[in-house]
C-alpha cells in the first residue's frame, strides 16, 4: 500500500470512472467554479493522464488536489463504484513524494504536527495544555490585540485564530481505564478517544462512555492512545499512517473486544480500513482485518445493540433539532440513518431535516488552513442552512465539523447549540435519575 | 462488412493562435478562458467510452452576446467550435476536435422566467434539467422530459440531442416541449425561432431543425419550453419476469391494449443487480427481467390503468407484480433506474452502450437477438432501456485495453445495428449520432436524404466550423 503511486495503481481503478458526470452536482468545488478540473471526473482524468505519462505530478496538480476537500460526496454519488478516496490518498502521497510542496515553513509545520505532535499523544496533550494556558490567561487576546500575530509567518497567522478552544480536562482525566455498567454487562468495548476530540471535546468522550455504559457495555479507555493515522493518510504520509495503525492494533487487540468504538466521523472512516492499509504486512494483516470487522461508529453500534430510549429529555423545554452529517460519516462510512434514529429516540426533541445536510461544511481536516477562502464559503452556506431550519440545536458527530459549525454560527451571531448526538443521548440518560 | 473502428484520437498538444486568444480574452476576460494542459485534459471527453480529444481552449460565456462574439472571433480565425453543456452526451457529441475551441455553456444557467399563466418557462441553455423541473414544480407544473442524466445535463444539451427520458412513452421527448429557441449562427448572427404561441405556422419550422442538431448548425443560447400541470396521482409498479422475452411481450401487450402509461422501463438481470448494488432500493436480482411501470393522471384513471397493467403483466408470465408503497419509494425506484448505465460500469473497466430503437412489436425479437449476439461473441452484456418507446440500451461490459475483445464488441455492435435496420428501427433513439454512430448513418437514411442533410449543414455552416466531424464527415 505504502508504495502505490498513480503510475503503479491498478489501472482498472482509474478506468472505473466512465466519465458520466453523475458526481458533478454533488461536488462542492465544481459547484463553486463549474470547471471540470475542479470536479471528481476532472481530477480522475488528471490522475489518469499522470498514470498514462501524459502529465507530470506538478504544481497545478498539487494545488488541485489541495483544493479537493476529500469529502467523498462523489463516492456516494458515483453509480459506477469509483473508489475516489483511494485515488485521492494515492494522489496526495505522490505529491508529497515529489517534493513539490516542500518549503521551509510548511516543512516545519508539517513535521511538527503530522510527524511529532500527532505521533506522540503525550506531546500533543502537552501542546494542548500550553495552548489552554495561552487561551485562559488572556494572553491570547492580548497577543491578538497588540497585533503580535503579525510577527508570525503567514502560514501560522492563518492557523492561529483557528486554534480551537482547548478543553479544561483531557479524556484521561474524565474516563477511568475500565468502567463497568450497573447491572449485567452485555458487551466489552474499547473507546477510541481521538486526537482533536481528546484535546477539544473530551466531554464528548465522557458522554460516549456514558451512553455505552447505559446500554450495558464495559468500556475500556486506555489513558494514552496513539493517533489513528487518518490525518497522515489523508495528507499523503502513508508510512506514518501504517506505523500508527500497528500501534493501535497492539494497544487494542481486536480479539479482546466485541466492538472498537469511534465517535469521530473523520477518524472512523480511516479506522475501518486498517486491513487494506496493512495488507502487505504479514505480521499484522490478519489482526488488521479482524480490527476492521470490530470497528464501529458509536451510532452504528448503539443502534445495532438496540440502545434503549431515554425516559428524560436533555432539555428543559421541547427543542427543535437538526442534524449536520459529517462527510466522513455519511460518505466515508455510509452511516446516515443511525444518528437520526438515536436523535428521534430522545424525548422532547423534534428532528427537522437540514437542507443539504450532507454538503461539506468546509472543515475537511486541515482545509480551513490550506484553503481558507473556499472553507469559509462552505461554512457560510452551512450556517445559512442551519439558521433556516429555525432549530435551536444542531447535532453533528465529528470534531472538525463541530468546530466549523460552531464558529460559523458564532460569526453569524446565531444562538444555536452544537452538540454530538451521543452527548444529547448521554445528557438525557443522566437526567433520568434527577 | 468490416465493422468500422471507433475513433480514439490521442491528445495533441497545440495551443490556439495568439490573436484568437487575445480576441477571446477581450470578450470574456482571462479567468473564463482555459488554455493550460491541466485545464484542458478534463475537457477531452464526454460520457462516451473510449473517445478522447483534447481541445485547444475552453471558454465560458455568460450571455448570448458573449457567445456571438466568441463565435465571430473563432470564425475569423477559422477555428472550429465545439459547443458543450455538461458533457454527459453518449455519442461523443461534445468531445473536442483537435485545436478546437470548446464553448462551454454550463455557466449560462439562469432560469429567466416561469410563466404560470401560459405554462411556459424561459431559461438560458446551460440551465440544468433538474433545476428546470424543480422550478416548474414550485408552480405546480412539470417539465416531463427526464433523461437519466437530468441531475446534471443542460437543457441546451437536451435540445441539441432531442433527449428522451423515463416518461417519454406518454409525454414524448424534448422536441415536444420546445416552443422557441434563440440560436447563434456560425457567423455570429443572433436568431430566434418559434414563439410563445401554442400554434404557429409562420414559415418553415426552423426551430425543429435545431432540435437534435448536435451543435452542428448553431449554438442554442436560450430556450422557451412548454410545461404541463403536475398530474394529481401516480402509481409505480415493478413486474418481475423469468424471461426477457415475456417482459418484452408484456410491453407490446400493454400498448396494444391502448393503455399509455407514463413509464415502461426495462432492466435485465445484469443491469438490475448492478443498480441494486449501488442504490439498494430493493430491486429484485433473481429474475431475468424487471419492468418498472408507472401510470399518472387523474386518481381514478390511475387506479384503473394500474390494475389493467398488472393483469396484463401477469397474463404475459410475470412472476410477481409489486406496487411502490408511497411516493418516496416510487421516486427512489425511478432515480435508481436513472443510474442504470453508470451502475453497469461496476462490472468491467469499459462500458459501451447502444441506443437502438425498434417498432414496439419487434421488441421481443430484438431482445433475444441481442442476448444471442453477445453469447456468440463471448461478451458480457447488460440490457436496459425505455422499452415503452422501443428504445433499448444493450451495454457491453468490456475492457478497452483488450484489443481482441474490443474487436468482438465492434462486430457485435455492427450485427445489432444491422438487425435493427432490418426490422425498421433506428441506429439511435435519443443519444444522437455524434462520432459513435456516424458510420451507420448513410445506411439508415439512404443516399438522397443523407446528401440533403449535408446540404442543410453547408447552407448554415459553409466553413464547416460548428462541431466538425460529428454526424457526418
Ligand atoms: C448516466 C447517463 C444517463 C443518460 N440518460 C439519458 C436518457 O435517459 N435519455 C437521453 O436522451 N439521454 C441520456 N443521456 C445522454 C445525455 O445525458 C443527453 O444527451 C444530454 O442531453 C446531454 O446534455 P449535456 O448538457 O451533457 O450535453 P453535452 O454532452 O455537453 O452535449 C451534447 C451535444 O449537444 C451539443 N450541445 C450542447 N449544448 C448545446 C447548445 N447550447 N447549443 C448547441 N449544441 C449544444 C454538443 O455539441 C453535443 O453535440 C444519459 C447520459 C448519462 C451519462
Ligand atoms: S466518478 Fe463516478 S459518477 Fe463521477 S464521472 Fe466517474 S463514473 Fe461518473
Ligand atoms: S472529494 Fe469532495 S471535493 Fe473532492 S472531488 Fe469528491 S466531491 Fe469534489
Amino acid at each position: 500500500m505504502a508504495n502505490v503511486t498513480l503510475k503503479t495503481i491498478d489501472y482498472a481503478i482509474l478506468q472505473q470512472c466512465m466519465h458520466c458526470g453523475m458526481c458533478l452536482p454533488t461536488c462542492p468545488t465544481y459547484d463553486e467554479t463549474t470547471h471540470e478540473r475542479n470536479s471528481p471526473r476532472g481530477r480522475i482524468a488528471l490522475m489518469r493522464a499522470i498514470a498514462d505519462g501524459d502529465l507530470e505530478v506538478n504544481r497545478t496538480f498539487a494545488d488541485e488536489m489541495s483544493y479537493c476537500l476529500g469529502c467523498l460526496a462523489c463516492e456516494t454519488a458515483c453509480p459506477a463504484g469509483v473508489q475516489y478516496g483511494k485515488l485521492f490518498e494515492t494522489a496526495r502521497a505522490d505529491i508529497e513524494r515529489s517534493g513539490i510542496n516542500d518549503n521551509l515553513s510548511r516543512d516545519f509545520w508539517r513535521t511538527l504536527t503530522l510527524k511529532i505532535l500527532f505521533q506522540r499523544p503525550s506531546l500533543l496533550r502537552a501542546a494542548g495544555a500550553g495552548l489552554r494556558v495561552y487561551q485562559r490567561t488572556g494572553l491570547e487576546s492580548l497577543v491578538r490585540r497588540l497585533g503580535l500575530t503579525r510577527l508570525l509567518p503567514p502560514s501560522l497567522r492563518r492557523v492561529e485564530p483557528q486554534s480551537p478552544p482547548i478543553a479544561p480536562k483531557f479524556s484521561n482525566a474524565l474516563i477511568r481505564p475500565t468502567e463497568v455498567p450497573t447491572g449485567t454487562p452485555r458487551f466489552r468495548v474499547a473507546l477510541l478517544t481521538g486526537c482533536v476530540q481528546d484535546l477539544v471535546f473530551s466531554d464528548i468522550n465522557r458522554d460516549t462512555a456514558d451512553a455505552l455504559l447505559a446500554n450495558g457495555c464495559v468500556v475500556e479507555t486506555p489513558p494514552v492512545q496513539p493517533c489513528c493515522g487518518s490525518l497522515h493518510a489523508h495528507n499523503g504520509e502513508t508510512k506514518l499512517a501504517e506505523a500508527l495503525a500497528r500501534r493501535m492494533i497492539d494497544l487494542f487487540p481486536p480479539a479482546k473486544y466485541d466492538a472498537i468504538i469511534s465517535n469521530a466521523g473523520g477518524c472512523g472512516s480511516h479506522l475501518r480500513h486498517y486491513g487494506p492499509l496493512l495488507a502487505d504486512d504479514p505480521a499484522y494483516r490478519e489482526r488488521a482485518q479482524a480490527w476492521d470487522r470490530k470497528l464501529r461508529d458509536v451510532h452504528e453500534w448503539l443502534v445495532q445493540i438496540g440502545a434503549r430510549a431515554p425516559t428524560a429529555s436533555p432539555f428543559e423545554s421541547p427543542v427543535s433539532l437538526t442534524y449536520h452529517e459529517s462527510c466522513h460519516l455519511v460518505h466515508g462510512q455510509k452511516i446516515t440513518k443511525q444518528p437520526r434514529q438515536l436523535l428521534r429516540m430522545i424525548p422532547g426533541v423534534t428532528l427537522t431535516e437540514l437542507p443539504e445536510a450532507s454538503w461539506c461544511c468546509g472543515s475537511a481536516g486541515v482545509y480551513t488552513i490550506t484553503q481558507p477562502e473556499q472553507a469559509t464559503k462552505l461554512q457560510e452556506r452551512k450556517t445559512a442552512n442551519i439558521i433556516a431550519t429555525k432549530a435551536s440545536c444542531v447535532a453533528t458527530a465529528n470534531p472538525g465539523c463541530h468546530l466549523q459549525v460552531l464558529r460559523g454560527l458564532d460569526a453569524a451571531g446565531a444562538k444555536i447549540e452544537v452538540a454530538h448526538p451521543v452527548s444529547l443521548l448521554a445528557r438525557a440518560y443522566r437526567r433520568e435519575t434527577k | 462488412m468490416k465493422p468500422p473502428a471507433r475513433p480514439n484520437v490521442r491528445s495533441v498538444d497545440v495551443a490556439l493562435n495568439d490573436s484568437l486568444l487575445t480576441a477571446l480574452t477581450a470578450v470574456v476576460g482571462s479567468d473564463r478562458l482555459l488554455t493550460a494542459a491541466d485545464d484542458l485534459i478534463p475537457y477531452s471527453f464526454d460520457g462516451t467510452a473510449a473517445i478522447r480529444v483534447r481541445p485547444g481552449a475552453v471558454v465560458f460565456p455568460l450571455t448570448t452576446d458573449e457567445v456571438a462574439a466568441c463565435v465571430r472571433a473563432a470564425a475569423e480565425a477559422g477555428v472550429p467550435i465545439v459547443t458543450r453543456g455538461s458533457g454527459t452526451g453518449l455519442s461523443g457529441g461534445s468531445v473536442a476536435a483537435p485545436e478546437a475551441l470548446v464553448l462551454c455553456l454550463a455557466r449560462m444557467n439562469r432560469i429567466l422566467e416561469v410563466d404560470a399563466e401560459n405554462l411556459t418557462m424561459r431559461a438560458q441553455a446551460g440551465a440544468v434539467t433538474m433545476k428546470i423541473d424543480e422550478a416548474a414544480a414550485r408552480h405546480g407544473l412539470l417539465y416531463p422530459p427526464d433523461p437519466g442524466s437530468m441531475r446534471i445535463s443542460t437543457i441546451g444539451g437536451n435540445v441539441a440531442e432531442n433527449s428522451g427520458g423515463l416518461r417519454g412513452l406518454k409525454y414524448g421527448v424534448t422536441r415536444d416541449y420546445v416552443m422557441a429557441l434563440e440560436v447563434v449562427l456560425a457567423d455570429g448572427r443572433i436568431t430566434r425561432f418559434g414563439s410563445a404561441c401554442v400554434k404557429d405556422v409562420a414559415g418553415y419550422s426552423l426551430k425543429d431543425l435545431f432540435v437534435g442538431s448536435e451543435g452542428t448548425l448553431g449554438i442554442i443560447t436560450e430556450v422557451l419550453i412548454k410545461l404541463v400541470p403536475k398530474p394529481a396521482a401516480r402509481r409505480t409498479m415493478l413486474a418481475l419476469f423469468d424471461t426477457m422475452e415475456s417482459a418484452a411481450s408484456a410491453v407490446s401487450a400493454i400498448i396494444a391494449a391502448k393503455i399509455i402509461p407514463c413509464t415502461l422501463e426495462f432492466l435485465d438481470r445484469t443491469t438490475a443487480s448492478c443498480v441494486e448494488d449501488y442504490a439498494k432500493v430493493g430491486l429484485p436480482t433473481d429474475c431475468e427481467a424487471v419492468l418498472l411501470m408507472e401510470t399518472d393522471g387523474h386518481p381514478a384513471a390511475v387506479a384503473d390503468e394500474a390494475e389493467r397493467m398488472a393483469a396484463i403483466a401477469a397474463a404475459q408470465g410475470a412472476r410477481e407484480v409489486r406496487t411502490a408503497k408511497d411516493d418516496a419509494e416510487a421516486t427512489n425506484l425511478a432515480s435508481a433506474r436513472r443510474n442504470a448505465f453508470s451502475a453497469l460500469a461496476r462490472r468491467r473497466p469499459t462500458t459501451i452502450l447502444e441506443d437502438v430503437t425498434v417498432p414496439r412489436n419487434r421488441l421481443a425479437e430484438m431482445v433475444t437477438f441481442i442476448a444471442e449476439t453477445a453469447a456468440r461473441h463471448h461478451l458480457q452484456v447488460g440490457t436496459f432501456g425505455h422499452m415503452g418507446d422501443g428504445n433499448l440500451h444493450p451495454t457491453f461490459l468490456t475492457d478497452e485495453r483488450d484489443e481482441a475483445e474490443m474487436a468482438r464488441v465492434h462486430h457485435a455492435l455492427d450485427e445489432i445495428v444491422t438487425k435493427t435496420l432490418e426490422v425498421g428501427g433506428t441506429i439511435t433513439g435519443e443519444h444522437g449520432v455524434g462520432l459513435a454512430k456516424k458510420p451507420w448513418l448513410r445506411q439508415q437514411m439512404g443516399d438522397h436524404s443523407y446528401e440533403l442533410m449535408r446540404e442543410v449543414k453547408r447552407a448554415l455552416d459553409p466553413k464547416g466550423l460548428l462541431n466538425p466531424g460529428k454526424i457526418f464527415d
